[in-house]
């Protein structure tokens, strides 16, 4: 296992060349998912929030700006611990997010208060905050300078009125937290400060994800076995399926990149 | 190496000392009922082997921290059980009713799995099989565990429950062999999936919703299921006290239901030490 030391000056020591750090994003995450992912190609603010705009396909041209002004630096998660950390609290952000949206859609709101399934989204809604604000504080307290920023999202591709269309980005929200956070378990320091902890940590919250998924796949799906149905599982040795994946950290920002506009790099995570 | 063994290398002295602990036991035992008149027999670690008192007086004050080849043997021995208790209710004509039977089938094949997985990985280190007794005998229970399909139910929460825990406590342990560390918390995530599949068939919601059993719709004696060093109502994460921050979104007990809580080896132990009759295949 790396024993990266936390660096708190990791974000202003990256990539002074921001076209630089996005080629080395994308060699990271692979080509295949170029285009999907405002993530991977900055675009200037006006673009992020204009509603109307694009998902962000990559600009074919190089920018043949004879005089470019200096492009706002787009947050890196760092390395080491702090950037898992940051990683993790991508994710929920964007999982709390959802659920946020989704209580003022039609299809919650027309749900009976005492029905099984409001309380599902209901509880799921609550404990994804709940992640959320305490990654935020937690990071806040070792790396206050360092905290990933208030991202922004776009849900545009749901429709929060629609049972179907909620259920299934939320089964699909939670069974990339489960595979997120099952490879990111390897990935953390241990013998950093805290490091334990946070291995110990993402134990606990990738559990409770996985409960989530099971009670999704059981609403989108409505077949007995959805809740841990082969196709979301693999096989280790050739035994199985009967483990959950463990996915690196670029294949799931490249997955769940398309919801998120707000510009960000993952250069330096640990890869082992 | 057996399964006996183990509990010897495992157990610190926490297990052991607590009389107190034991009453505390007695008296979910009683609360329990026809269990009650079974109390007086010493249950769970201290009951399963004469070795482990005499061992007792070795263990030094700090927990150890487990060799991934005894943590290995600890996920195999919860397996095994798993995988036993889903195949003798399986086999055993109108427990499961008809339509619930495609879940307990993959939950059983998962267990089948993990066990072939684990002994795969072990080799000739791996455990054999303990005896196991579903009605608890060892720890003085009487339950009608293949008769009555609520109490299989029960019983299916329980160590799915226990298993999510105990894979968790063990992620430490592992932490210097990114292979094994990959493996178990790929297994943890699916004990997770079953567990929450296995809770919303008895009415619960599908994740743990208090530190002991009876919030969470089971008899008080399963209460060190979700009792423990760090019980399941546990409001305090990385340092930080969360309790009372999330008044707007459920509350505290919101908070405990947001993270899943590890047991210590020895926690875990003592829970299977309930069903386990001896560790190589003769009573004792």
């Amino acid at each position: 296992m790396k024993k990266p030391v936390v660096k708190v000056d990791v974000v202003n020591a990256s990539s002074k060349d921001s076209k630089n750090s996005r080629r080395k994003f994308i060699k990271l995450s692979g080509l295949g998912i170029a285009g999907s992912s405002f993530l991977l190609y900055g675009c200037s603010e006006d673009d992020m929030f204009d509603p109307n705009a694009p998902v962000a396909g990559p600009d074919p041209q190089p920018e043949p700006e004879p005089e470019p002004e200096p492009e706002p630096e787009a947050f890196d998660l760092g390395s080491g611990n702090l950037g898992i950390l940051n990683y993790a609290y991508a994710l929920e952000q964007l999982e709390a997010e959802f659920y946020t949206r989704m209580t003022e859609g039609a299809y919650y709101t027309g749900l009976a208060d005492d029905s099984e399934e409001k309380q599902i989204l209901e509880d799921t809604w609550y404990h994804e905050v709940i992640h959320r604000e305490f990654f935020k504080t937690a990071i806040s307290a070792v790396a206050p300078d360092d905290i990933l920023p208030d991202l922004e999202f776009d849900f545009s591709s749901v429709n929060f009125d629609d049972r179907q269309s909620v259920l299934d980005t939320a089964l699909l929200l939670e069974d990339t937290g489960v595979s997120a956070y099952n490879g990111a378990g390897k990935l953390i320091d241990v013998d950093a400060e805290m490091g334990g902890t946070y291995l110990l940590l993402a134990g606990k919250i990738v559990s409770v994800e996985a409960r989530h998924a099971s009670a999704f796949a059981d609403l989108a799906l409505g077949t007995p076995t959805a809740f841990a149905r082969d196709e979301v599982l693999v096989s280790i040795s050739g035994v199985g399926p009967a483990f959950d994946k463990a996915t690196p950290p670029a294949d799931v920002l490249a997955a769940a990149g398309g919801f998120i506009t707000t510009e960000f790099t993952a250069n330096q995570l640990p890869t082992e | 190496m057996s399964f006996i063994k183990i509990l010897d290398k495992m157990s610190d002295n926490a297990s052991f000392d607590a009389k107190a602990s034991r009453r505390d036991v007695f008296k979910q035992f009683k609360s329990f009922g026809k269990g009650a008149a079974m109390a007086s027999i010493p249950f769970g670690l201290a009951g399963m082997s004469k070795s482990t008192k005499a061992a007792n007086a070795a263990f030094t004050t700090n927990a150890m921290q487990a060799s991934p080849t005894d943590v290995l043997n600890f996920a195999l021995t919860l397996e095994y059980l798993e995988k036993e208790f889903y195949q003798i209710g399986l086999d055993t004509d109108g427990l499961i009713p008809e339509e619930d039977r495609d879940v307990f089938g993959l939950i059983s094949k998962h267990e089948d799995d993990h066990v072939a997985f684990l002994l795969a990985a072990l080799g000739d280190d791996a455990v054999e099989k303990p005896t196991f007794d579903f009605t608890g005998g060892p720890g003085g229970l009487n339950l009608d565990t293949f008769e009555n399909y609520a109490t299989f139910m029960a019983l299916s929460q329980g160590f799915e429950d226990t298993g999510v825990r105990a894979y968790k406590g063990q992620a430490g342990a592992l932490a210097n062999d990114n292979t094994l560390l990959e493996y178990a918390l790929q297994i943890h995530s699916v004990e997770a999936r079953h567990a929450s599949k296995v809770r919303r068939m008895r009415g619960q919601k599908g994740w743990v919703t208090g530190g002991d059993a009876a919030s969470n719709g089971l008899p008080g004696v399963f209460d060190p299921i979700y009792a423990g060093e760090t019980p399941e109502s546990n409001l305090v994460q990385g340092g930080v006290d969360l309790s009372g921050m999330f008044d707007d979104f459920g509350g505290n007990q919101a908070i405990q239901e947001a993270f899943d809580e590890p047991l210590t080896m020895e926690e875990v132990l003592a829970i299977g030490g309930f069903f386990i009759v001896s560790d190589d295949g003769s009573d004792g």
